[in-house]
């Protein structure tokens, strides 16, 4: 699942470790989400749009892999 | 958006503190099962009372070892979760299959002594150690 999680952590000047912190994640599984490795659950996707005042898919894009 | 210190978070500090909550009860744990296995012959001459009841604290505190774990598994975050449950998937799979086949080979004899637990017990914890190697690499 793309994602551009990176571009709107910088946009808002938030290290790693600070998005981890506002959604109670490790830092390691934020760089997991941003470098498209891991996907996040439902609820953290949510809490995630949430916290950037955005809607899932402004943040989120589904690829269908066969 | 607010920006706190990252050092210290609520959800940081209460894995910190499951974390030292199963190493207390893993320590307890093991002291109790050298108690049960030493103190029959060295401490108190195979009293059955006493070994009785060091058998029982050995039981209990492993329960309680166990609650720990699954407290301390519950308050990972989500990809932590994976990780571990990928670990115990692969080492529950290794210790099944290797267990069974090493049974087999003293039953057919193709080795020449008794299987012993601590062989399979062992070959368990460094599967789900490398397993969990593997499985932080997967994600960095």
């Amino acid at each position: 699942m793309k994602n551009n999680i990176r571009v709107l952590r910088n946009e808002r000047s938030l290290t790693q470790a600070q998005l981890a912190q506002a959604l109670e994640v490790s830092r390691q599984t934020i760089n997991a989400i941003e470098k498209e490795k891991f996907d996040p659950s439902l609820p953290l996707a949510f809490k995630t749009a949430r916290l950037f005042n955005l809607a899932i898919e402004d943040i989120f894009e589904y690829e269908h892999v066969e | 958006m607010k920006q706190t210190d990252a050092s210290s978070t609520g959800w940081q500090a209460s894995n910190t503190h499951n974390k030292r909550r199963v190493s207390v009860w893993v320590a307890a744990w093991v002291v109790s099962m050298a108690m049960a296995a030493f103190g029959p012959r060295f401490l108190w001459d195979f009293n059955t009372a006493l070994t009785v009841i060091s058998v029982l604290i050995n039981l209990a505190l492993g329960a309680g070892m166990i609650m720990a774990n699954i407290r301390q598994v519950k308050g990972m975050d989500e990809m932590q979760q994976k990780i571990f449950l990928d670990a115990s998937a692969v080492t529950l799979g290794v210790g099944l299959i290797a267990g069974c086949s090493y049974e087999l080979l003293e039953d057919i004899r193709l080795i020449g002594f008794q299987p012993e637990i601590s062989h399979l017990i062992l070959l368990m914890c460094l599967t789900f150690a490398l397993s969990l190697i593997v499985g932080n690499r997967r994600y960095q």
